[in-house]
């Protein structure tokens, strides 16, 4: 299968990235390293190209009760220009993905999915919008979206593209590059930022100004790093049509009243309480924990890590593993198997990695 | 971080696996080349094996890690390990900074030196690596 490209894609081979095969797409994994960037993006201001995203929007008078019947939050608690956090569940509470539901106009909403998931999710969505007065439509390749993301990263993009930037969780249009674009208040690293949707053919130039103005090329590398301190799971990982939204710790964003597909399924599990939790972990000394690594605790096979890797900041190895519920809380003891060598860890409260204020 | 340009020194042998020997007698330094460390990118955590183990060629013998993949280290050639590279523990950046210096792993005294007429060249090396 050949892999798409971003309309970035001459850009970073310039930069000298290394890219590499993700969800479909040739993307860049690193610039200089991983670390430099991870530490850009926690001290300064980082890029990254995340046009592998997919992109739907959900237009007609109908729009927030097809929303509202198919997210798990409550969709009519969005005001125009809000956005809010949900998952896309099944009618057995597993969750097909995790998004970011924008508000564009009163009928109007922009739907942020992962890429893995873009065609599943939109064959989902057209499927469900049947009997409301809707229209879904794709418009993935009607955008580039760019992260600005660090704690100087707003400041270096409003003075770069001279535009006002909506607050965290908001978005607003904009004029970038010449081009209608849009602009909104989101990320996924832990940090301050704005992620930037704007016309491809102007990308390019887009990309070239706020390199200029400072921000530091970051990869898909620092970004899993940077997600994995903050908690934010990842879906394919720790994440699945598998697991339910209570057992992942994201019954925060699953508004059962409202009746959304999984809802009674996910209300059980809220009520019952669920065998297994997502919990973070970090490892008390040498070892990197990888993806599929057994838990022990007690010697006893506890469960299994779903995202691990070499934290930047902390310089240790950190990671989030479905454990049983008793187990997954902070302070408890574990060790994960990593490749034979039980390493001693220990269950941490989120994030894994807070910034000292 | 500085890291070294791409470079195969003519006086080491190399495994295709991408790991180098330097033979002095009847014992050899083995490391990780210039294109493996590239490959992984940087390096995180190095856990040296015992000096004492036994080392047998072709078959891996320690782990290096990178933020995002772990590498098997393939042994070059056959022998007993009688040093180990520990400055790495606290710096395994060395091995990307200096893969044929500072960034050494293990040295080896060798069980059959004659092992060597296997291993490949500088140039042979690298038409392995045009190759790939």
């Amino acid at each position: 299968m050949t892999l798409k490209r971003t309309p970035l894609h001459e850009q970073h081979v310039a930069a000298g990235a290394k890219l590499v095969p993700f969800a479909g797409w040739e993307m860049p994994v690193s610039y200089e390293g991983i670390r430099e960037e991870h530490a850009a993006v926690r001290n300064h201001a980082g890029l990254f190209d995340v046009s592998h995203m997919g992109q739907v929007e959900v237009e007609g008078p109908g729009a927030q009760a097809f929303l509202q019947r198919v997210l798990s939050n409550d969709v009519a608690a969005i005001d125009v220009g809000g956005a809010q956090y949900s998952c896309l569940c099944k009618e057995d509470g597993g969750v097909l993905d995790d998004l970011i539901a924008y508000r564009l106009g009163g009928d109007r909403y922009l739907i942020v999915t992962n890429s893995a998931n873009h065609e599943a999710d939109l064959a989902w969505l057209g499927r469900w919008s049947r009997s409301f007065d809707v229209a879904v439509r794709d418009v993935a390749d009607r955008y580039a979206m760019l992260a600005a993301q660090g704690p100087h990263a707003r400041g270096v993009v409003a003075r770069a593209l001279g535009t006002e930037l909506p607050e965290r969780m908001c978005i607003a249009t904009a004029r970038i590059g010449g081009r209608p674009a849009l602009v909104c208040g989101t990320g996924y690293t832990g940090e301050d930022g704005v992620e930037l949707l704007i016309d491809p053919e102007v990308s390019a130039a887009i990309w070239a100004e706020l390199l200029d103005a400072g921000t530091v090329p970051c990869g898909l590398g620092a970004r899993d790093t940077l997600r994995l301190e903050a908690c934010l799971p990842l879906h394919g990982n720790d994440l699945s049509p598998d697991r339910n939204p209570i057992e992942a710790g994201l019954g925060w964003c699953c508004k059962e009243q409202t009746g959304f597909i999984g809802s009674d399924a996910i209300a059980t599990a809220r009520a019952e309480g669920t065998a297994e939790r997502l919990a973070p972990f970090r490892i008390e000394g040498a070892g990197i924990p990888r993806q599929g690594n057994a838990v022990l605790a007690a010697g006893e096979h506890a469960g299994a890590v779903t995202s691990g890797t070499f934290s930047p900041s902390l310089e240790v190895g950190i990671g989030m593993a479905y454990l049983r519920a008793g187990l997954a809380e902070p302070g408890t003891e574990v060790e994960i198997d990593v490749r034979g060598k039980h390493r001693p860890a220990r269950i941490a409260s989120k994030p894994l990695y807070r910034k000292e204020k | 971080m500085t890291l070294a340009d791409a470079s195969y020194p003519e006086e080491l042998l190399y495994h295709p696996e991408h790991d180098w020997a330097r033979i002095e007698g009847e014992e050899a330094t083995f490391g990780i080349t210039w294109y493996a460390q590239d490959s992984l990118g940087e390096v995180v955590f190095f856990e040296p094996p015992e000096a004492g183990a036994t080392v047998t060629k072709d078959a891996p013998y320690a782990e290096v890690e990178s933020v995002k993949a772990v590498s098997d280290v393939i042994a070059p050639l056959s022998g007993e390990i009688v040093a180990v590279n520990d400055a790495l523990a606290d710096a395994p950046e060395r091995i990307n900074e200096e893969p044929y210096g500072e960034g050494w792993l293990v040295r080896v005294r060798l069980s059959d030196p004659a092992e060597a007429e296997g291993l490949l060249s500088a140039a042979d090396y690298r038409k392995v690596l045009e190759s790939d």
